[in-house]
């Protein structure tokens, strides 16, 4: 707010979206979806970073017919299409939960937590869901 | 930056998320349930002694109060009330909190 020079109108806002939930359980990580294409409709520079639980909505092979919900991972795969195409996993959160980039709907960079904050902290909007 | 932690440590992972991507020189505030990683006795107070150089930890005072907590808390850690909330959030150019 007071070192960052005004943004004029119009000009694109660095926006990340940080996925902390897992899918179905609530409905975060799917909110969480519809907010990045609703920012990338207004040209804003999106990022997502997945992180905890929130690795589990990219695990490839999700079949959510029986539980009578839509599975929405292959939107994922869509978001190249509004231009959005940073995706960021943080490796911890990926081996804690016995999973790598492979596992994954989409490719995205594997970064340590660290290395996320260090993209955080250049953010005008930090967003968690 | 500052984070805002509002769940237990020891029930949910946003504290330690929390710290693995905190920059130095970041302020972390725990409110709600948050406030109990700053009690003696806890694995989560071990972390704030260990990151106590690089990063700031606070919490909001009348959530210790209501959890019995006010004479539990850790060296380091800066207490603040409703309006020393506000002024943190002021102060950050980016706020995150690990819901």
């Amino acid at each position: 707010m007071s070192e960052a020079p005004p943004a004029g109108k119009g000009a694109p806002k660095k926006f990340m979206l940080i996925n902390r939930t897992a899918p179905y359980g609530s409905i975060y990580a799917l909110e969480a979806l519809e907010v990045v294409l609703i920012a990338a409709t207004f040209d804003q520079d999106v990022s997502l970073v997945f992180m905890d639980d929130g690795v589990y909505p990219l695990v490839k092979g999700q079949k959510t017919a029986a539980i009578e919900m839509k599975n929405f991972s292959p939107t994922f795969r869509a978001l190249d299409d509004y231009d959005v195409n940073k995706l960021y996993v943080e490796r911890e959160s990926l081996q804690q939960r016995g999973l790598t980039a492979d596992d994954l709907v989409v490719p995205v960079e594997v970064l340590d937590g660290a290395q996320l904050g260090q993209l955080m902290a250049q953010q005008d909007v930090v967003l968690s869901f | 930056m500052l984070h805002i932690v509002n769940k237990s440590p020891l029930d949910r992972g946003g504290f330690a998320s929390c710290l693995r991507a905190a920059q130095p020189g970041a302020a972390i505030l725990l409110i709600e349930d948050g406030v109990y990683a700053v009690t003696r006795g806890t694995a989560a107070a071990g972390q704030i002694g260990r990151n106590a150089a690089s990063l700031k930890f606070y919490a909001l005072g009348p959530d210790l109060q209501a959890r019995g907590m006010n004479d539990r808390i850790v060296d380091g850690v800066q207490i603040v009330d409703y309006e020393g909330f506000v002024d943190l959030v002021e102060a950050h150019e980016t706020v995150l909190s690990w819901l």
